[in-house]
């Protein structure tokens, strides 16, 4: 439905294209498409407001890059905005010593509890991690046969006390069963039960206290509408929640919601249930869940918008140099120059899956590196830049002493340069979705320094709530 | 409808719910574009959708500027009028069958509420004097079987277990049941699934397709339940569930909670399905026919 949002503003800002800035009018008529898109992703109201008037803040003002059409830099600031509401996020679960980590579930009627709590042991066991899954819901009929079910199916343990009725002491003695039996993990599997059902919230507060979770869940359906966020701050605001769970994200639901409840609660979404079965279990991701949000399509439909955004004429023209091998160190310069001009590229390729650990390499077409390139091709003539071959010792030199660089720089330089125009000979002839995955291929072992993976880990640092709010609020002032 | 007279006495716990709400919002203003800003609001927020909100909103606004409305009070009955022509009286009746069992289809995503909405009816129709037989064709999921087992003992009446995992022949068994123990009504129980899952909604029309072979005119009525937090997806749900067993009504559940269920109003305008029940709660009794009077008035409260 919403998969034309970029023609649609793009409809919007045509009339200013060349114009180079964009204007609050045109921001404005553009975001009613955005409003829409939202709310019909059942972002909640209030905080669709927000957004938009934080966009058109960010968007007003902002110079077009010339490479970008203004629709697109207007779904880029969405989208990061989007994305920015609902990350950073930590799914890791820290596991203490000694054993066991207190886990316990809680949620609205028939959100997805007890099947999640199945797949949390599978995810658990991948980690090498036991677990012990712990019937808390004697409300429901058969719910406790059914996670007895569950564990079987998960390969995991199973607790339940025959003849209790308060959850309370099934909780205690499940966690002393682990304590001394020095089960890693407990996961308690609570009744569903309505926010406003004072009774039953203060009986999930009474489990809270007696078992001290280390993580506490609120695990929320991905079709949820506008009540999400009333039902999520009653639960925030009774149990203190770690983390939103959203299940049956296999639906076609944009899942609009927890966005709101992450905007509402400060409560990140930490993993995605996708499918029925125990494996069907994913840590989330802000930026896809950004694009699904405002109906963008997959990801690679995104890169291979950005790659329009390549002046088109100006690639063309270097297509047809490669493709008969007469790309030079000029022409090279200039494709650099594009690349760094086009921030967003490198946002995209950490966006495709398995790439985020390599996005470091792709610092390397920025900052200090493009300027020490550039000095070394502006100290070479002309006919050296139309053919490095020619570059030999002395030449490399007299190179090196113009920018004030080491020879080995000089040829350095020219050994990516042969290394990239091969490359771009291959990739002249290819679709833009080969030429994707080639430059994956590149980045993550090529010419742009052989990756630096793990650089990425720093970055899930975890907050405390008072942190993240400062944070916020940091950053609405800017 | 008879046996479900008495229920129209236990509406109180709606009706509490409006206690001012729109009114303390209406009352002493004219109609401008603050007022009609405030309403939108409140509308989206009850998950009615843009498109639906729009349309409203539009209606009133031109209702305004004609001056069939002015003042704020008489918004409450522009738009309680203007949404119960949505659900005529007819539409909501059960279609029983004018011989033999009436059998009812339930189906739906999962945890929406299907078995605690069959045990619901299943009560209704019981203590109305009806023979009742549950269908546990809910072969998937752990415990289903348990679940609406335990149902079938708290009300009192009949449930038929297939020895197999097929849910169809689980139908089968129990059409055959429900004709040999001379049943007014068979309700049957099916496994939760996503509109999106193609196989799932294939197995669906299966089980509706045996059915109507054993006894011909059956599923006299196919209930979508849909829970009432669920918000704009509810369009693509019930879109799918009426291609795949051609829906005639939807149970509401969860409407206890603080979600208002606006999107029926959705699902009305653009798919013309009538909502029939309304679950109210986590036991046996708490059920209610859909009445769209105090639904309305629940919408704004
Ligand atoms: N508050 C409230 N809870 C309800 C209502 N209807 C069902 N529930 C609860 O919602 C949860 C799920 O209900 P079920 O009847 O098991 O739902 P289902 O659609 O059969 O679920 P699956 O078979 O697992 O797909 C249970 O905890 C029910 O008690 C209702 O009207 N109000
Ligand atoms: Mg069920």
């Amino acid at each position: 439905m919403f998969e034309a949002l970029t023609d649609k503003f793009n409809g919007v800002f045509r009339k200013m294209t060349g114009r180079g800035r964009i204007s609050e009018d045109n921001v404005r008529e553009a975001m009613r498409e955005v409003r829409t898109a939202l709310l019909e992703a059942d972002v909640h109201y209030e905080v669709v407001k927000q957004f938009c008037d934080d966009v058109v803040d960010k968007a007003i003002g902002q110079e077009v890059i010339k490479t970008l059409r203004p629709g697109q830099l207007m779904q880029k600031i969405c989208h990061d905005e989007l994305a920015n509401l609902m990350g950073p996020v930590d799914s890791r679960i820290y596991v203490v010593d000694p054993p066991p980590t207190v886990i316990m579930m809680a949620g609205l009627q028939g959100s997805g509890k007890t099947t999640t709590c199945g797949k949390l042991a599978k995810y658990l066991d991948k980690k090498d991690k036991s677990s012990l899954l712990v019937a808390c819901d004697l409300q429901r009929p058969a719910a406790i046969e059914q996670l007895g079910v569950v564990a079987e199916q998960a390969g995991t343990g199973f607790f339940r006390v025959e003849g209790e009725t308060n959850p309370v002491k099934v909780a205690r003695k499940a966690v002393n069963h682990a304590m001394a039996n020095k089960i890693d993990v407990v996961v308690i599997d609570t009744a569903g039960r309505l926010h406003i059902d004072d009774e039953m919230m203060k009986q999930a507060e009474d489990i809270a206290q007696a078992t001290k979770p280390h993580q506490i869940y609120l695990v929320c359906d991905a079709m949820t509408g506008q009540d999400a966020v009333n039902s999520a701050k009653e639960f925030n605001e009774r149990l203190e929640l770690d983390g939103v769970i959203l299940t049956k994200f296999d639906s076609d639901a944009r899942g609009g919601a927890a966005l709101s409840v992450k905007q509402v609660t400060g409560k990140p979404i930490t993993f995605i249930g996708v499918g029925e079965k125990l494996d069907d279990f994913e840590e989330f991701h802000p930026d896809r869940m950004a694009g699904r949000i405002l109906g963008m399509g997959d990801v690679v439909s995104l890169v291979e918008q950005a790659q329009e955004t390549f002046d088109q004429e100006e690639a063309e023209k270097m297509q047809a140099k490669m493709a008969k091998g007469k790309f030079t160190l000029t022409d090279f310069m200039g494709q650099m120059k594009q690349m760094q001009k086009m921030g967003p590229m490198k946002q995209i390729l950490k966006m495709m899956p398995g790439m985020s650990g390599n996005a470091a390499a792709l610092d390397m077409i920025s900052g200090d590196e493009f300027s020490k390139m550039e000095a070394i091709i502006q100290s070479m003539t002309q006919d050296e830049r139309d053919n490095p071959d020619i570059i030999e010792a002395s030449r490399r030199r007299r190179i090196a002493r113009g920018c004030g660089m080491q020879p080995q720089d000089v040829s350095g330089l020219v050994k990516s340069f042969n290394q990239a125009s091969g490359m771009m000979k291959q990739m002249a002839g290819m679709g833009t979705r080969d030429r994707m995955a080639f430059a994956k291929q590149m980045a993550s072992g090529g010419m742009m320094g052989g990756g630096m993976p793990g650089k990425t880990k720093q970055r899930s640092k975890r907050l405390s709530n008072k942190q993240r709010r400062k944070r916020r609020r940091q950053k609405r002032r800017r | 409808m008879a046996i479900f007279k008495k229920l129209l006495n236990g509406l109180s716990r709606t009706k509490q719910r409006f206690v001012g709400g729109l009114k303390s919002l209406l009352v002493g203003r004219t109609i401008d574009a603050k007022l009609l800003d405030e309403l939108e609001a409140m509308l989206i927020q009850a998950d009615i959708g843009v498109k639906g909100t729009m349309k409203i909103i539009d209606d009133l606004r031109t209702a305004s500027s004609e001056g069939r409305i002015e003042k704020g009070e008489e918004v409450i009955d522009f738009l309680k009028n203007e949404l119960k022509t949505y659900w005529p009286e007819a539409d909501r009746a059960i279609h029983f069958a004018e011989s033999g069992p009436t059998v009812i289809l339930v189906a739906g995503i999962n945890g929406a509420g299907k078995t605690t909405s069959i045990a619901k009816l299943a009560y209704q129709f019981h203590s109305g004097g009806k023979k009742v037989v549950l269908a546990a064709a809910d072969t998937f999921r752990a415990a289903a079987v348990e679940q609406l087992t335990i149902w079938a003992d708290r009300i009192g009446c009949d449930i038929i277990k297939g020895s197999a995992k097929d849910p169809a022949s689980v139908a089968y068994d129990a059409c055959d049941a429900a004709i040999a123990r001379e049943a007014d009504v068979l309700l049957v129980d099916t496994a939760g699934r996503l509109h999106t899952q193609d196989n799932l909604m294939r197995e669906l029309t299966k089980i509706r397709d045996v059915v109507g072979k054993k006894l011909p005119g059956a599923p006299h009525e196919v209930l979508l339940t849909l829970d009432a937090t669920t918000g704009q997806n509810a369009i693509q749900q019930a879109r799918a569930f009426v291609q795949a067993i051609d829906v005639s009504g939807i149970f509401l559940a969860k409407l206890d909670g603080t979600a208002k269920g606006g999107i029926v109003v959705a699902i009305r305008n653009e798919i013309n399905l009538p909502v029939k029940f309304v679950g109210l709660g986590e036991t046996y009794e708490d059920v209610e026919p859909f009445d769209p009077d105090t639904f309305v008035e629940a919408l704004f409260a």
